[in-house]
């Protein structure tokens, strides 16, 4: 059994987007949808799951403050106390009001940084990776609807009553 | 989809505007040759830069004597050119993150080359207190590292570590959020140069693009991550200028020692800011045929800016001068009185006139969309702002408490070299990265291009009636 893939080729974003509409209404499943830019409205027509990246920023963030307040409290407190400019550090909480900058700074650079990765490693985009798009132009301004199905002729025929300007359809 | 109101004015002009029309003139300065005066303009970057590297040099090999700062005037020359290019950048991020969470659509056109900005000025700012430290081979001393690498831990009651934890976070979160707006926008360069068959470039693009392919849920990721850093930026962007504040605030110097600095400083950074974006981009513009999508609406946007923020910052001038006098203490009366009449008035009065006099010309709608009174307000914004941090640095300390400590400070070429320098290394990556990386956000751009284009907005009245 060979299954065959359909590039539906659209030229507007609305069209698209109420194209994505229809063919989720028609219980066919959408591969993939290549697209320029982020066409707003376009997860919500596919019921695109919500992202959770925004989560994991949350928890890098409150790594980044515990693991921070650990170093200063070693470092200042702990391992080598010093009294510097008559500020002694002998005691954690007499010294934390001077340690929230650092620790708002350190905070916000582990939250970035490890969400920028975790972006990056989700999505595996990284340098040499071999991008995945089948049209040059989808970077541009066309939007490839990429689905993948045996029912070559029926699936086409709704493509282009959704507007699609061109389907290809190629073996997988 | 949504329409914005036909009241306002459109952000993106031209008569045939569509996406593909972005991507072109977007990609054009890339895939072309440069002109002569890019070259023209290049070179003197590189030489200006070239001499800075030469004076830096001098500078290791010699000591810090070779510069004009003194036992009394400790801090002078570099550190008001360290706060002046860290003020610079603050636009960049300000543009990129708080204009994003306040969802202003005017950012887009101009938010690549003001992060640009902020990242070469951050840089530019970086050297001087690095260089400051005399031996900067031992610079990694500021990060914490064990005791038996010579040193003893850093001291986090400090605010000059504050600041290298401020400005190393700044700085990375700055890169990231750029080059993350960058990814899809080299994919695009990178299938252009496919399509035109130039190997070459289609590989260079592959590799800075990291394979983005634009999939549905790259997007979604994409928007989410945006979000977030912006988010992220945005408290931090305040904290970065509040805590290069707190350097001198947390002093017991006259001058220095107000609860008034944080919010001063981040006025007086968005406000420089804003003044070397309008530079950047009035040049920008012209030399690249960006003019329908930076438009005059735009300048005028960033004007109203600089004389909010500009207007801020003299409140904060006369706010300071009052407190001197209504707190009674004859030190901190004395510290103003010698600003405005001691022997560097004239910094004092430059500094009136540029930052708080000028920026009052932008009430009138006829200076605020005029490109050359713009591009020269601009200008003179920068040097009040850079006449601010040395009044504030070198008059507050040139004269303390101690008068048999009163000296005089003046630079030497040493140190006028590396700020020339400085602005020479700027220029140079800024007019590197103009030919190199898409100038405009486009494929942020494309999204706005339906519901803020002159074309779409005429289209959506004439379906109206």
């Amino acid at each position: 059994m060979s299954t065959k893939a359909i590039h539906a080729i659209y030229d507007d974003d609305e069209v698209l987007v109420s194209a994505a509409k229809k063919i989720h209404a028609a219980g066919i499943k959408v591969k993939e949808v290549f697209t320029p830019f982020a066409v707003h409205g376009l997860p919500e027509a596919l019921h695109e799951p919500r992202t959770r990246i925004a989560i994991c920023a949350f928890l890098y963030g409150c790594t980044g403050l515990s693991l921070g307040l650990l170093m200063m409290w070693y470092f200042m407190i702990h391992d080598w106390p010093q009294d510097i400019g008559g500020k002694p550090n002998a005691t954690l909480y007499h010294n934390i009001p001077a340690f929230i900058p650092p620790l708002f700074e350190g905070t916000v650079f582990t939250a970035a940084h490890l969400m920028f990765w975790t972006l990056l490693f989700r999505s595996w985009i990284l340098p040499g990776v071999k991008p995945k798009n089948p049209d040059p132009r989808t970077t541009d301004d066309k939007f490839l609807v990429l689905i993948e199905t045996e029912d070559t002729e029926g699936v086409s025929k709704l493509l282009r009553e959704t507007g699609a300007s061109e389907i290809k359809i190629v073996e997988v | 989809m949504f329409k914005e109101a036909s009241i306002r004015e459109p952000l993106i002009l031209g008569d045939k505007i569509s996406y593909h029309q972005i991507s072109e003139e977007i990609s054009r300065p890339i895939e072309g040759k440069a002109n002569k005066l890019w070259w023209a303009c290049f070179s003197v970057a590189v030489v200006a830069m070239l001499w800075g590297f030469g004076c830096l040099a001098y500078t290791v090999g010699t000591g810090i004597g070779a510069w004009g700062a003194n036992k009394t005037v400790g801090w002078a020359w570099d550190i008001t050119n360290f706060v002046w290019w860290i003020g610079i950048g603050h636009a960049g991020t300000l543009i990129s993150a708080v204009l994003l969470l306040f969802r202003q659509r005017w950012r887009m056109a101009i938010n690549r080359s003001a992060e640009a900005m902020t990242i070469f000025a951050v840089i530019c700012a970086a050297i001087f207190p690095v260089f400051h430290m005399g031996r900067v081979w031992v610079a990694y001393w500021t990060m914490p590292i064990p005791n038996q690498f010579g040193s003893l831990w850093v001291n986090f009651n400090s605010p000059l570590l504050w600041d290298v934890f401020a400005i190393s976070t700044y700085f990375t979160v700055s890169v990231v959020f750029w080059y993350l707006g960058l990814i899809p926008d080299f994919a695009m360069i990178r299938d252009r140069a496919k399509v035109a068959g130039n190997k070459m470039r289609e590989m260079i693009y592959r590799i800075l693009s990291f394979g983005w392919s634009g999939r549905l849920r790259d997007w979604v990721r994409f928007e989410e991550v945006s979000l977030v850093l912006a988010g992220l930026s945005t408290p931090l962007v305040f904290s970065v200028h509040s805590i290069v504040s707190m350097d001198f605030a947390t002093s017991i110097v006259p001058g220095w020692h107000t609860t008034i600095f944080p919010p001063y400083f981040v006025a007086g950074a968005i406000f420089s800011g804003f003044a070397m974006v309008l530079t950047l981009v009035l040049i920008m513009r012209k030399v690249l045929n960006l003019e329908h999508y930076v438009t005059v609406k735009h300048i005028e946007y960033m004007n109203i800016i600089i004389m909010l923020t500009g207007s801020l910052v003299g409140i904060a001038y006369l706010t300071e001068l009052f407190m001197s006098w209504y707190s009674g203490v004859e030190y901190e009366s004395y510290a103003f009185i010698n600003r405005f009449s001691g022997p560097y008035w004239w910094a004092y009065w430059s500094m009136m006139t540029c930052n708080v006099v000028s920026p009052q010309l932008f009430w009138f709608k006829k200076i605020r969309t005029n490109l050359v009174a713009t591009f020269i307000l601009s200008i003179v914004v920068n040097i009040g702002m850079w006449f601010e941090r040395f009044v504030i640095i070198v008059t507050s300390i040139h004269r303390d408490y101690l008068p048999s400590s009163w000296t005089m400070y003046s630079p030497t070429w040493i140190e006028v070299g590396i700020y020339v320098g400085t602005i020479g290394f700027f220029f140079t990556c800024f007019l590197a990265f103009s030919r190199v990386f898409p100038v405009i956000a486009q494929s942020e751009l494309k999204t706005i291009m339906k519901i803020s284009s002159k074309v779409f907005k005429n289209k959506n009245e004439n379906h109206h009636h």
